[in-house]
Formats: structure tokens, C-alpha cells, sequence
């Protein structure tokens, strides 16, 4: 009996502080958007489900690096789209200082890796196979790599270890850093032109996929300590011989005080979930079919009506 | 004379034998040795985190923005209706096009009138009104804040010696910094959004401001200073009716820089949150739509020549005066009208939402056949570009690039005395050994000889084009005014839109970058060989032709020799420009120093960002140094005044 009413007083007491709380600030959250499709078009089909539930929304568009520094900050109230490989340091270092939260895994698992697209097959009829790829490597140098083949990888601040990983494979391959991920489009859009063979580093859900098929080159496996366990792996003297994880995480993030200023907002957020079919859909919409970002996300909530209205409640 | 060139020679030498024996030379001749390399980039960020979290410097700075923040609400209400106080917009487009049009019929009548409300109509009829709101709201604050504090900055400093001193060396650096280095402080102190881009274009857009102020109000004549004086004028009365009228062409010439430097800025600032045209180019430029960008391109160049050409006729415009009598519609016809149009277009947008806004479904665009163009284009020029490409990597770039970075530091710092010797004598062999010397201690000089590399490979490849362009632009004056035009053009189109291009034609390599960097590189040098070339007088030349030169003799021997220093200052800058470009082609893929600026900006590292943004200054400086030295040196013994010139 009197642990009932202690219980009982606790409940109370939790139902009175949640309905304290309950009310979001009337202060506009800000959304973070990046210069990729999917992600400006879920930021907005997040933007737009906040509003339904009567909240403000502003959007500002940042580097996709120097946002967690912003979010820590409280600059910006919440990212949709926190990439594993190329955005999982940054974050990580961010988590670590202090000011911003995890706000949970999508369903969208992403892939980073080496690509090619589907016209490389004719030249190189062994791939996605990695040591074909390596046999016919002289059919992708350039003036720039002499004898070698060029590797096009992703801007430095992505840290992705592709130089380390040639050395550690013995790979007749340079690598070449691409400035940004425009410079990777545009690479693979020129060499359409005359199918001329490359290997560029890309990846999945983004609009390449609709456009310009291709495959990833498929590197022996991922497994815990590649990266710090030379012993490990084909090649016993180096780490980084193995490929990236085929499965990395789509996390969301969101500033520390979010959850205190806008409770609503925050408890629909870690309920929102897209997968991979959803972003590259997302993304086709403004790519492929030339929709503005806004309208796609209105058209997207307007035909999936039954995956996002759940998470409102 | 000879002392200068003896010892530029022995700097010259030494540079030779620290070269041939690099084999033998200690490690720390050929590379800054560990003691010489300070960890600048720490310091600073001590400092800063020491402002920002010990002194409290950031309440002050995000309260300071939080005015200007105030003031873009409000634009950014009535211009693209952003939800803020005075809820009243957004306007119907027609208006902008209307009062634009009204603004220019009266300060300069109906040519530019009819083309400021043509720039409005293409705007709206394209689909870009909601971006190019963005943008201009943030612009027509940042502009005039800059004015008055430029306008107020340089009247100090031409009032207190002491304020120029203190001044002069801040700005040379602030206009040899990379844009990219203002903007990571900038993330920290005040945040990232429209507020952040305003301040940042604010800073960018400061020196020339400052700097025309000042050399107007140098340059008012003693005889309408004193006629001002005889005139029982206060002090107060000399400055604002006496010398600023009299300075006003200076003072225009700021007003004209300052809009160009904003507009400079609408893609840069979308790094930091500034919404927009910038932002809208970037996202599509990221999945290659070139025409849509290219359109983007062209509504900035018509509204940096609207705004130029409005600001400049307000500027010269004159008093109106009217016979006594003249009834109040009449004196205020324009007015009468404007209000009229203003009724209408409000009624018109409640009838037919096509008058208030244009949705993008409803656009215009010329994107399909602009990206059919492009498309021929590379395709056509593909074998052309593909052995340019090998052409230049094999036997210029990378010889040129490996020798650089072949050479010891120490003879590329003898050398750099050696040219600022013979150019200056020994106090300009010191200042260049300062600036390099500095930028060794950096700890960045590998970098930083990748990033001089294609600052030359650039301006040479520039000037090769450049000076016959010029040349041959100088011939007629219709022709000289036709170039300038595209000059002009080229160089407020926004710089971002050649990177893709220039990748499809390319690839990512060097040959990008320097094909970027030359299309910016080429423009001040056309100018100002053509500026340069119309300048010299005609008597000069009509005496060359009758004493029976020919038309290569004229140019070779008499206009060219005179045109020199002027071409000079086009060199100058040029090389500055280069440098810009140079830092943003990193988004190619480069390995100077600005790709490490890129991952500073990304990391938000304010000391490393600073520190490499200071490096590449240094550079631009020397450049400046040593071009000014020369050229006062070669205008006096032409027998020209230096002080004509500006």
C-alpha cells in the first residue's frame, strides 16, 4: 500500500513535470542544410512535420563539417543527415566536447567506397573485383599519374585513409584528391562523355545512382581493428587493408538544449527514420527531375502520409 | 645605381651556389628548420579562446550582431516575407520593378531606368525572386553600413595622422586576406546565418571605402579650402559642404568598389549561412545543372551593374530647380507616378498572384540550351583539351612545380632579395625577406611554394593572352569600351560557376586550377593595358609618327614603354586576384595552401585559418612592394608625375 502511493505520487509528479514541459519554445529552431540534395530535401520534410506540429522552423545552410561546432554552439538546433565515414570524426570530436546529443540511427544504412561507373566493365571486364581492378590499373592513369592509375577520392578534411590503404593493398594506384563533391560530379560527368575509364571515390543514397550507373569496387572486408591492428588482415605489416564498412550509420544530431526548449520537436525527432529507398527518392526528386528542395519535401509528406504522421504522436 | 645592382648580384650568386650545392647543404638550409618554424596558429588560438571564453568578447560580438540581425529581419520581411516583425511582406515583385525603375528615371533618365526594372522583371520571370530577395536584403543593409563606416573611418584618418598610421598596414593586409580567413572568426564570434554573411561582406567590403575617402579628402585643392574658409564656414560646414562634395569622385569610386565587393561575396558567404542566390548556385552547381547556375551568374552581374550605375548617378546627380509656381504634381511627377504604378501593381497581385510571385514551375530559363552549348562545346574541344592537358602537366606543371619545391628555401629567399634589391635597394630586399621569411616560419612552405607555382604558371599564361587582347583593345575607343564591358562582366560573374567547366574540359588536376585562376588573372591585365595604352598623350604619339615611325615602332618604342607603369599596376593586381582564386580552386582539389584553408574553415581552426590567410597576404604584398617600387621608380625617370596617377 504505501509503496502504491509513492508510486502513485511519482507518477504524478513525472505526468505534472511532463506537462510543464511539454510546451516548445516559441523561438525558431534552426535547421542546418548542407549542399547535398537528400539531406536539404529531409531537412525539410523534418522542417515541414515540425511545423505541423506547431512549431517555428528556420533553415540555414552551413559546411557540412563546421556544423557540429555550430550545433555545439546552439547556432543551429538540429542536422538530419550525420554520415559514418565522412562526417562520423567530426561529430565524434563534437560529442566529445560537450553540447550536442546523438539523436539516434536511421534505417538508411550508407556505403562509401571506391566506384566505377558500369563503362569501366569493357575495359576492365574483372571488376568490382579489387585485385582485377589493380591488374588493369595502366588503363586509368593520366598525365598527372604516369604509369599509375588515378584514384579520385574526396576532399582531405573527409579523412578517409585511401593513401594509406593503396600502400597497405600494394596497389599500382595514385590518389588524387578531389577538392569538393562538385569536383567529384563533374569528373564522372566529363569522362560519360567519351566512356573513358576512372575510379572515383562516391557514395550511396545520393543522385549518381539515378544518373550515371555504376558499381563499388569490392575490397576485402571490413573487420574491427583495420584500421589499428596492422597484424590483422590480408597484409600482416599494415592497418588500413580492407574496405570501408558496407553498412555505415545515418545518425541524427541535435544541440544539447533541444530537448529542454522544444520537448515536442525533440520527441518527433528521434522518431523520424528514412531509409534508403526514401533519401535516394528524395534526392531523384530535385536531381533527376528538377523539382525545387521545398516542393519535393511537400510532395514527398503528401504521398507518405502513413510513414511520417505515426511519428507526430 | 650600380651599388643596387652589385648587390642584387651577389644575392643573385648566392642563390646560385645555395642551389648547386643542395646536395650538401645541412637540412636546415634546405628546409625552415625546426627553431625557425613558430607555432603561430597556437598562439592565436590561444588568444581567441582567451577573448572568447575568459574576456566574454563573444556576449559582446553576438550582441553587437544581434543589431544587425535586427535590421535583416526587417528587410527580409518586406522582401521575401521571412516571418519577423513588420509582418507586411513579402512585396509583390512588380513594386521592386517599379520603384527600381522610378529611382533611375530619376537620377539618370529612362535608359537605366527601363534596364533597373528590367533587371527586376528577369529576376522574377526566371523563378529567382525568393533568392535574389535573400540576397539583396542582406546587401542593402551590409552596403550602406559599410559606407557610413568607411565614410567615417576615413574621414579620421585623414583628420589624425596617427589613425592612417595605424590604419594603413591593417588595411594593405585586410585586402591582400583571402575571404576565406575572415570568414572562420566570424563562425565563432557572431555564428553562422544571414547576420554572419552580412558582417563578413561588411569587413570585405571596408578598405576601399576607407581607402577613397581618404585620398579624396587628400586631394581637395587649397583655393576651394580657402574659398570655403572666406566664406565663414565652421568646421563642421568645411566637411560636409566644402570637402566631401569636392571628394565626391573618390568617394564614388569607394561607393563603387563597396557594392562590387559585396556582390563578390553572395557565393562565398553561403559557406557561413548566407541564404540566397549564392547558396542556390552552390546547391546547383553539387548536381552540375551549369545552366541554372549560369543563370544565377547573370542576375548577380545585372544587379551589381543596377545598383552601380543607380549609386553612381545619385552621386553625380545635381539639384533640381523649378520656376516658382509650379504646382506640387508637377515638381513631383515622378513621385505622382511611381505612387500610381505602386496602386496598381498592389492590385494587380491581389487579382492574379503571377503579379506578387513567380513560382519556380511558372519560370522561364534558358538552362536547356545553354547546357546543350556547354555540352557541344567540351565535347568539340575534347581532343584539343585532353593534349592541352597532357601537354601542360608533362612538360610545364610538373618541371615547374618539382623544381620549385626542389629548390632550398634558402635560395628562393636569396633570390626573392635579390629581385627586391635591384628593384629597391636593400631596404626592399629586407622587406621581401621579411614576408617570405615569414611565411617560412609558418611552417607551411612546401604549400606555400605549390601555391606560387600556379600563381605564376597563371598570370604568365594570363599575360600571354592578356596584352594582345590589350593591345588590340586599345586600337579604337568603341572597341576599348567593348572589352572593358566584358572585363567588367567577368569579373563580378560569380568565379564558382568556371570550376565545373573547367573540370569537364580538365579533369581534376592542376590544369583546372590554372584554367580557372587565368579567366580571373586576364581581366585587370586587359584593363590596364588598354587604360594604360589610351593614356598616352596623343601629342607624344603624333610627334613619334612625324618623325616616321611605323605603326610596330610607334607601339614597341614610344606607347608601350609609356604605358608600362600603368600595365604594371594591371600585373599587380592580377597577381592578387590569382592569389583569390587560387585559394577558392581548392574546391578542384589543389595541395596549397588552400586546401588547408578549406579544412581549417571546416574544422573552425581561427589560428590556422589566419595564419595561412596571412601567408598567402604576405605573398600579395611582396608582389605589391616590389610592383610600386618599380613603377615610381619608371614613372620618374619617364618624366611623368607620379602623384597623377592613382
Amino acid at each position: 500500500m504505501k509503496h502504491r502511493s509513492i508510486l502513485l505520487s511519482g507518477a504524478a509528479l513525472l505526468a505534472l513535470s511532463s506537462a510543464v514541459f511539454a510546451e516548445d519554445s516559441t523561438d525558431s529552431m534552426v535547421i542546418g542544410l548542407h549542399d547535398w540534395s537528400s539531406q536539404i530535401v529531409d531537412s525539410r520534410v523534418v522542417g515541414d512535420i515540425l511545423e505541423s506540429v506547431g512549431d517555428k522552423v528556420e533553415y540555414v545552410t552551413t559546411d557540412s563539417q563546421a556544423v557540429y561546432e555550430s550545433i555545439r554552439l546552439g547556432d543551429v538546433t538540429l542536422e538530419t543527415e550525420v554520415w559514418e565515414a565522412t562526417f562520423g570524426a567530426a561529430f565524434t570530436a563534437a560529442l566529445a566536447k560537450g553540447g550536442i546529443v546523438d539523436v539516434g540511427t536511421m534505417d538508411a544504412v550508407t556505403r562509401e567506397e571506391w566506384w566505377f561507373p558500369e563503362w569501366d566493365k569493357e575495359v576492365c571486364p574483372g571488376l568490382p573485383d579489387w585485385q582485377a581492378l589493380n591488374a588493369c590499373a595502366a588503363k586509368f592513369a593520366t598525365p598527372e599519374t604516369g604509369e599509375k592509375g588515378r584514384y579520385l577520392g574526396g576532399p582531405v578534411d573527409w579523412q578517409m585513409h585511401d593513401g594509406d590503404r593503396i600502400a597497405a593493398l600494394g596497389m599500382n594506384f595514385t590518389l588524387v584528391n578531389a577538392g569538393s563533391a562538385s569536383a567529384l560530379w563533374a569528373e564522372i560527368a566529363a569522362a560519360s562523355k567519351d566512356k573513358r575509364p576512372i575510379v572515383v571515390f562516391n557514395w550511396t543514397p545520393n543522385f549518381i545512382d539515378a544518373v550515371y550507373p555504376g558499381e563499388f569496387v569490392e575490397f576485402p572486408a571490413h573487420y574491427d581493428g583495420c584500421e589499428d591492428k596492422p597484424e590483422l588482415g590480408v597484409n600482416p605489416k599494415a592497418a588500413y587493408d580492407c574496405g570501408f564498412p558496407g553498412n555505415g550509420y545515418l545518425k541524427k544530431a541535435a544541440w544539447d538544449g533541444m530537448e529542454k526548449k522544444w520537448p515536442k520537436a525533440y520527441a518527433v525527432l528521434q522518431k523520424v527514420n528514412f531509409t534508403n529507398a526514401q533519401l535516394a527518392e528524395m534526392a531523384k526528386m530535385v536531381d533527376v527531375d528538377g523539382m525545387e528542395p521545398e516542393d519535393a519535401a511537400k510532395k514527398w509528406l503528401a504521398d507518405n502520409e502513413a510513414v511520417w504522421k505515426p511519428w507526430t504522436n | 645605381m650600380t651599388g643596387q645592382r652589385k648587390g642584387a648580384l651577389a644575392l643573385l650568386t648566392l642563390a646560385v651556389v645555395l642551389a648547386l650545392s643542395r646536395n650538401f647543404l645541412p637540412a636546415g638550409l634546405m628546409r625552415p628548420p625546426e627553431w625557425l618554424v613558430w607555432p603561430f596558429a597556437d598562439w592565436l588560438n590561444a588568444a581567441f579562446s582567451f577573448c572568447q571564453n575568459d574576456l566574454g568578447l563573444m556576449a559582446v560580438t553576438r550582441f553587437a550582431a544581434s543589431g544587425i540581425e535586427f535590421l535583416l529581419d526587417v528587410t527580409g520581411n518586406l522582401f521575401y516575407g521571412k516571418n519577423r516583425w513588420p509582418h507586411l511582406g513579402p512585396l509583390p515583385w512588380t513594386t521592386f520593378a517599379i520603384t527600381a525603375g522610378c529611382v533611375a528615371y530619376v537620377l539618370a533618365g529612362r535608359r537605366l531606368a527601363l534596364f533597373s526594372a528590367g533587371t527586376f522583371v528577369w529576376i522574377a520571370v526566371m523563378g529567382q525572386w525568393e533568392w535574389a530577395m535573400q540576397t539583396l536584403s542582406v546587401i542593402l543593409i551590409a552596403a550602406p553600413i559599410t559606407f557610413v563606416i568607411g565614410l567615417g573611418l576615413g574621414i579620421l584618418a585623414w583628420r589624425a595622422r596617427w589613425v592612417e598610421r595605424l590604419l594603413n598596414p591593417l588595411l594593405n593586409i585586410a585586402q591582400s586576406l583571402p575571404q576565406f580567413a575572415y570568414m572562420i572568426p566570424v563562425v565563432v564570434f557572431v555564428g553562422v546565418g544571414p547576420k554572419a554573411g552580412a558582417i563578413t561582406t561588411i569587413v570585405f567590403a571596408l578598405p576601399p571605402m576607407i581607402r577613397m575617402t581618404v585620398l579624396g579628402l587628400k586631394k581637395v585643392p587649397e583655393n576651394v579650402v580657402e574659398s570655403g574658409l572666406m566664406s565663414g564656414a565652421s568646421r563642421w560646414q568645411m566637411l560636409v559642404r566644402v570637402r566631401l562634395p569636392t571628394a565626391r569622385n573618390e568617394i564614388l569610386v569607394g561607393v563603387n568598389q563597396v557594392i562590387m565587393q559585396c556582390l563578390a561575396m553572395v557565393v562565398l558567404t553561403s559557406f557561413i549561412g548566407m541564404p540566397g542566390l549564392g547558396q542556390k548556385l552552390l546547391q546547383l552547381m553539387q548536381s552540375l545543372k551549369i545552366g541554372l547556375s549560369f543563370e544565377i551568374g547573370v542576375t548577380i552581374v545585372l544587379i551589381a551593374v543596377t545598383l552601380d550605375r543607380i549609386s553612381r548617378a545619385w552621386a553625380v546627380q545635381q539639384p533640381r530647380h523649378f520656376e516658382r509656381g509650379t504646382p506640387w504634381h508637377q515638381r513631383n511627377q515622378v513621385f505622382v507616378t511611381w505612387a500610381g504604378l505602386m496602386l496598381l501593381a498592389f492590385a494587380l497581385a491581389s487579382l492574379n498572384p503571377w503579379f506578387s510571385q513567380i513560382e519556380r514551375s511558372e519560370a522561364l530559363s534558358v538552362a536547356k540550351p545553354i547546357d546543350a552549348g556547354v555540352d557541344i562545346l567540351i565535347r568539340l574541344i575534347d581532343p584539343v583539351s585532353q593534349w592541352l592537358r597532357w601537354f601542360l602537366i608533362t612538360w610545364v606543371l610538373i618541371p615547374f612545380r618539382d623544381g620549385l619545391l626542389w629548390l632550398p628555401f634558402t635560395t628562393v629567399l636569396c633570390l626573392l632579395m635579390s629581385l627586391g634589391y635591384s628593384v629597391g635597394g636593400p631596404r626592399s630586399a629586407l622587406v621581401c625577406l621579411g614576408f617570405f621569411g615569414l611565411i617560412a616560419m609558418t611552417g607551411w612552405w612546401d604549400r606555400a611554394m605549390i601555391t606560387v607555382y600556379t600563381v605564376i604558371v597563371s598570370v604568365t599564361l594570363a599575360a600571354l593572352m592578356g596584352f594582345p587582347l590589350g593591345i588590340w583593345g586599345a586600337r579604337s575607343s568603341t572597341r576599348a569600351a567593348r572589352v572593358l564591358l566584358v572585363c567588367d562582366t567577368l569579373q563580378t560573374f560569380p568565379s564558382f560557376i568556371y570550376l565545373i567547366p573547367v573540370i569537364m574540359l580538365f579533369g581534376v588536376n592542376d590544369v583546372a586550377v590554372v584554367g580557372a585562376v587565368i579567366l580571373f588573372a586576364a581581366v585587370p591585365l586587359v584593363r590596364y593595358t588598354i587604360e594604360g595604352l589610351r593614356g598616352v598623350s596623343a601629342e607624344l604619339v603624333e610627334a613619334a609618327a612625324m618623325s616616321g615611325a611605323d605603326r610596330r615602332q610607334l607601339l614597341w618604342n614610344v606607347q608601350l614603354p609609356m604605358a608600362l607603369p600603368t600595365i604594371m599596376v594591371g600585373v599587380n593586381q592580377s597577381a592578387m586576384f590569382s592569389l583569390f582564386m587560387v585559394i577558392i580552386a581548392a574546391f578542384i582539389g589543389t595541395q596549397d595552401l588552400g586546401q588547408e584553408m578549406q579544412r581549417a574553415l571546416s574544422t573552425t581552426d581561427v589560428g590556422k585559418g589566419l595564419v595561412l590567410g596571412l601567408a598567402v597576404a604576405f605573398m600579395g604584398l611582396m608582389v605589391d612592394h616590389l610592383v610600386t617600387c618599380w613603377s615610381e621608380t619608371r614613372t620618374r625617370s619617364l618624366g611623368l608625375d607620379a602623384s597623377k596617377r592613382v
